[in-house]
């Protein structure tokens, strides 16, 4: 309920605040198992994302977070997890036994979509990292949930780390094609980041430095 | 009173009645050719959208409809933000720029014409640059002040023009007062964006701007005037104040300055490489390329009207 309170009005500021030219919508997974893969930016990509799915969907549409960031303190902890709906993981590998992922992986298992930065920070607003390659870890133990590359673009400019001034821009959205799992980790990740240079280079962006 | 309305209201059931005409005159020639016409059928659609919008906000208020200018500014601003070359440092300054649309418009709201004529062209000429060295980064910082400042004054400055067209009262010669001109501008604009596109693509032969705009010819453009010409002149006595020769000289500027504007920005897009400046609107682009005529026609024909009967 107040995830839903809170995603309208995320909407309506997504919506008319910065305005999406989404490419391939359709593509989008909104029923799981699925994984989308994102680049990140912005604070505003989760949101951006989570505002084109359909409301009743999105108990079922998990963001995928590092717990230090959005685990640190008690509050924090309860946005995370009751408005955002976030499953948090480890960053810095494995500390214990625990696997990190396995959040993910019982997501998945119940069918949930996760929502995934494999960049693993917003960095440098509008360039993107190397690629982690955690990911290919959940793709490996959930071959049945393709992972869905969306390359966002403008969010940076419009919120980029380390400001709390949102200037409005039009940011571009682009759904790629659904990848599936062949078998392989390495074949996997450069398949991914193939597709992202692909949807990067569509078309030309205005210049921002 | 009540002629007022009827005047007003006839007018807008002359334009969904012509828009249905073209509506119907689309749907013969797609039902030939259903995916060459696809983009032409989108842009029909469109139509109804906008005029429906523009329908509403006119006839439930003033205030709505200026509400609605100031939008329109909005998304062209943005638009305009969005496809030009920007520095991070400039965030704050983009910031400013969008602040004063709200301020523009509470002058048109307000009749305050002195504050409206020279709020954007005088006040923000002059802060932008001070806002934007305060980022202490000089690289770039010409660039970035000389394109912010055309942005504000083409897609705010411009516009609101139109929007303050509402404000003018009615006169002795013309019952409708501010909303019929506005009408006036805003169907003779569009109206003339539509007549030298046909004309162009029935006659079209002889290029006008080929470095700028491949696709205008001279034949668009002469039949266009010469088209929304003769529409000044029998639509003006039902809406205008304007004699004859007023309607006339009306008649002529909205055109040639709807062209003007057209290319205008064709020659930016051109520049940066781009063919629409959005995809708000389906079939025509962004919103900076529906009102690009606008930006010129407003301001010009709002002094016009201002010189000769205000």
């Amino acid at each position: 309920m107040l995830q839903k309170a809170f995603y309208v009005l995320v909407r309506i500021v997504v919506l008319f605040l910065l305005g999406l030219n989404v490419r391939r919508k359709e593509l989008l997974p909104t029923r799981g198992p699925a994984i989308i893969v994102a680049n990140h930016n912005s604070h505003l990509d989760t949101m951006v994302l989570m505002a084109l799915m359909p409301l009743s969907r999105l108990k079922d549409i998990k963001p995928v977070a590092a717990a230090d960031y959005f685990f640190s303190s008690p509050v924090k902890a309860w946005v995370s997890e009751h408005v955002l709906g976030i499953i948090p993981v480890e960053r810095g590998g494995t500390r214990g036994a625990k696997d990190p992922l396995q959040g993910c992986y019982d997501a998945l298992d119940e069918g949930k979509v996760l929502i995934l930065f494999p960049e693993g920070s917003r960095g440098e607003p509008e360039q993107m990292t190397d690629l982690k390659k955690g990911v290919s870890y959940l793709a490996e133990r959930c071959p049945q949930a393709p992972a869905v590359p969306v390359f966002t673009h403008g969010l940076g400019k419009a919120l980029p780390r380390g400001s709390f001034l949102l200037v409005p821009f039009f940011c571009d959205i682009f759904v790629g094609k659904p990848i599936t799992w062949e078998g392989n980790r390495t074949q996997f990740m450069n398949t991914l980041r193939d597709r992202f240079a692909a949807l990067s280079t569509e078309k030309t962006f205005a210049p921002w430095e | 009173m009540t002629f007022q309305l009827q005047t007003l209201h006839w007018a807008l059931i002359g334009i969904w009645g012509l828009l249905a005409v073209a509506s119907m005159i689309v749907y013969a020639i797609s039902r030939r050719s259903p995916e060459t016409m696809s983009e032409l059928v989108a842009r029909t659609r469109s139509w109804w959208v906008m005029v429906a919008i523009f329908t509403i906000s006119f006839l439930v208020s003033n205030t709505l409809s200026i509400v609605v200018f100031a939008l329109v500014s909005f998304l062209a601003l943005k638009e305009y933000f969005s496809m030009i070359p920007t520095r991070r440092a400039d965030r704050r300054v983009l910031f400013w720029a969008y602040l004063a649309i709200p301020v523009q418009y509470f002058w048109v709201y307000d009749g305050y014409y002195g504050m409206f004529a020279v709020f954007i062209p005088v006040y923000m000429f002059l802060f932008l640059p001070f806002a934007s060295l305060l980022t202490q980064q000089t690289e770039g910082f010409l660039k970035a002040v000389g394109t912010l400042n055309w942005g504000l004054m083409l897609c705010v400055f411009s516009v609101s023009h139109a929007a303050f067209l509402l404000i003018l009262p009615p006169t002795d010669a013309n019952s409708a007062g501010g909303a019929g001109l506005l009408l006036f501008l805003i169907f003779l604009t569009q109206f003339n964006d539509v007549a030298q596109y046909t004309w162009g693509k029935l006659l079209g032969r002889h290029k006008i701007v080929p470095g700028v705009s491949p696709n205008k010819t001279w034949e668009g453009f002469l039949g266009g005037v010469a088209t929304t010409f003769v529409l000044a002149l029998v639509t003006a006595p039902l809406v205008t104040p304007f004699d004859m020769a007023h309607a006339a000289m009306a008649g002529l500027l909205i055109p040639v300055a709807g062209f003007i504007g057209d290319v205008t920005v064709s020659a930016l897009k051109r520049d940066l490489g781009v063919k629409d400046t959005g995809s708000l609107i389906p079939g025509h682009g962004g919103i900076l390329d529906r009102i690009d005529s606008l930006t010129y026609t407003a301001p010009l024909f709002f002094h016009f009207t201002r010189y000769f009967y205000y």
